[in-house]
C-alpha cells in the first residue's frame, strides 16, 4: 500500500494537495508532515509549495529538511509542485537570488518578456501543456490538456532532456521536469480537475521507473 | 495557443446557503453550496468564488464548513471573500481548503494588511476586491470611487489609483465590481473594467451586471478582463458555464473546453 508524505514546511495550502491525493487514492495513507520518520517511512513524497522562494528555502533549512529531501529524491517517487518544483533547481532569481536544492541543474527566472509584452503577471489560469516525453505520469492525459497555473517565475533547466512538458506564455517555458524517480510540475494538479487528478493518480501508482 | 480566459461563477453564501440578491436586497435562495459548486465544476467552471455576505461570527464557522465540504469534492481553485480582516482569518480559510481569499473593506481600512497578507501567504492567494461606483458627471472624463459596506459607504478613493496601490502592496489579482451595474443584468461597466485592467499588471476579474452570455464575452473583448464573474445567470438555470464558453469561443476568445 502506498504511503504518501506531503512535506509540510509552512508554505501554502497543503490541504488541497492532501485532499486531492485522498480522492484519487482512497486506499493510500496520506500524511502531511515534516517529521524525518514519516518522510523515511513513506513510499511516495509530494513536495508542494506556494509563496516566495527565500521563505521556502529558509523554512526547509530551519526544519532540517534539506538532506532528508535530497535523500528521498534519490530513492523514491518524488513529485514537486509549483514552488516545490522551483526549489528543486540550482538557483532562483526571485528575492534577489536564492540557491535551491539543485536536483535539476538550471535557473528559475521572472516572466520578464511576458510582462514587457503586456501580458499579466502572475501567469494565472488554465494553460495547455505540451508533453515533451512519454512518461508514466502522463498516462491517460491527452497531450495539450489544460492545467491550472499561478506563478510569476518559471524554471529554465540546463538539460532539455529533463523537460517533460512545456507551456507557452510570451515564450515556451518548462511546465514539467522529469529524471529517474523525480517528476516536477509548475502547475497545480490538485486544482486542475480531471487532468490534474489523473496525474496525481498516476503518481500514487508509480514505482519510480521510467 | 495561450492562457484561457476564465469563467468564475460566484456563490453568495448566507448562513450556509447560496443566495442571490439584486443590488444587495431581495435575496433569493439558490441552493446548497456543495451541490451548486459540484454542478458548476461539472459544467466546466474555471474557478469558484464564495462570498460570505453576512460574515458574522456565527456564520464564519458555517463558512469554514462550506469551504471544507466543497474543497474535498471540487478540484478547481476556490476563492473566499467576505469578512476577511486578519492574518488569522486568512490562515483559517486556507486551511479549510480555499486557495485564495478576497480582501475588501479591511484593505480600505488598513492598506498595510494587504502587504502583510501577501508577505505571509504569497501574492498568488491575495485577491483584492474593489467595489466601485461612477462618480463623474456625464460630460466629465469617467472617474470611479471605491465604496465599502455593500456599496453604502463612500471612501473618496479613486478606483484606478486604488487598484494600482493594491497591486504595489502585493495583491495578486483584482476582483472588480461595478456597484452601478451589480444586479441590473445590463452588462459590465466596460469602461471601468478596461481602465483598471490596463492600469495593473495582475489579472482583473470583471464583476457586476451580467445579464446574458454576450455580456461575458464583452467583458473580455471590450473590458480587457482576464476573467469574468457571474452569479444569477448560472444559479437559476438560465445558462450553463458550457454555453458561456461556447459563446466566447465563437468570438475567438480562448477558453478551456
Amino acid at each position: 500500500m502506498s504511503r504518501i508524505a506531503v512535506i509540510d514546511y509552512g508554505m501554502g495550502n497543503l490541504r488541497s494537495v492532501s485532499k486531492a491525493l485522498e480522492n484519487v487514492a482512497p486506499d493510500a495513507q496520506v500524511v502531511v508532515s515534516a517529521e524525518a520518520a514519516e518522510i523515511q517511512a513513506a513510499s511516495h513524497i509530494v513536495f508542494p509549495g506556494v509563496g516566495a522562494i527565500r521563505d521556502c528555502m529558509s523554512e526547509l533549512q530551519s526544519r532540517d529538511l534539506l538532506g532528508l529531501l535530497k535523500q528521498a529524491a534519490s530513492e523514491k517517487p518524488f513529485l514537486g509542485i509549483c514552488l516545490g518544483m522551483q526549489a528543486m533547481l540550482s538557483f532562483s532569481e526571485e528575492n534577489n537570488g536564492v540557491t535551491g536544492l539543485g536536483l535539476f541543474s538550471g535557473q528559475v527566472r521572472y516572466f520578464k518578456q511576458a510582462a514587457a509584452a503586456g501580458l499579466k503577471v502572475p501567469h494565472m489560469g488554465w494553460n495547455q501543456v505540451y508533453q515533451r516525453q512519454a512518461h508514466p505520469l502522463w498516462q491517460g492525459i491527452a497531450d495539450t490538456s489544460r492545467f491550472y497555473f499561478v506563478h510569476s517565475y518559471y524554471a529554465d533547466p540546463d538539460k532539455t532532456v529533463e523537460i517533460a512538458g512545456e507551456s507557452s506564455y510570451a515564450h515556451s517555458f518548462t511546465a514539467a521536469l522529469a529524471r529517474d524517480n523525480i517528476f516536477a510540475v509548475q502547475f497545480h494538479p490538485e486544482k486542475s480537475q480531471h487532468a490534474g487528478l489523473q496525474l496525481l493518480k498516476n503518481f500514487v501508482q508509480w514505482d519510480g521507473q521510467v | 495557443m495561450a492562457l484561457a480566459k476564465r469563467i468564475i461563477p460566484c456563490l453568495d453564501v448566507d448562513a450556509g446557503r447560496v443566495v442571490k440578491g439584486v443590488q444587495f436586497v431581495d435575496i433569493r435562495d439558490a441552493g446548497d453550496p456543495v451541490e451548486v459548486a459540484k454542478r458548476y465544476d461539472q459544467q466546466g467552471a474555471d474557478e469558484l468564488t464564495f462570498l460570505d455576505i453576512t460574515a458574522t461570527h456565527d456564520n464564519r464557522d458555517t463558512m469554514h464548513h462550506v469551504v471544507e465540504a466543497v474543497a474535498s469534492q471540487v478540484f478547481i481553485p476556490l476563492t473566499v471573500g467576505g469578512g476577511i480582516r486578519t492574518v488569522a482569518d486568512i490562515r483559517k480559510m486556507l486551511n479549510a481548503g480555499a486557495d485564495k481569499v478576497g480582501i475588501n473593506s479591511a484593505a480600505v481600512k488598513r492598506p498595510e494588511f494587504v502587504r502583510e497578507a501577501a508577505e505571509k501567504f504569497g501574492s498568488q492567494c491575495i485577491v483584492v476586491a474593489i467595489d466601485a461606483k461612477r462618480v463623474s458627471a456625464e460630460n466629465e472624463p469617467p472617474r470611479w470611487e471605491i465604496f465599502t459596506h455593500g456599496g453604502r459607504q463612500a471612501t473618496g478613493l479613486d478606483a484606478v489609483e486604488w487598484a494600482k496601490k493594491m497591486v504595489a502592496f502585493g495583491a495578486g489579482e483584482i476582483l472588480l465590481t461595478s456597484m452601478d451595474k451589480d444586479g441590473t443584468r445590463s452588462g459590465f461597466d466596460l469602461e471601468l473594467t478596461r481602465a483598471v485592467s490596463e492600469a495593473v499588471i495582475v489579472p482583473v476579474i470583471a464583476s457586476g451586471g451580467v445579464g446574458g452570455l454576450q455580456d461575458l464575452a464583452d467583458g473580455i473583448l471590450e473590458g480587457h478582463a482576464d476573467a469574468v464573474l457571474a452569479a444569477s445567470i448560472f444559479h437559476f438555470g438560465q445558462h450553463t458555464v458550457g454555453e458561456a464558453k461556447k459563446k466566447m469561443a465563437e468570438q475567438g476568445i480562448e477558453v478551456r473546453l
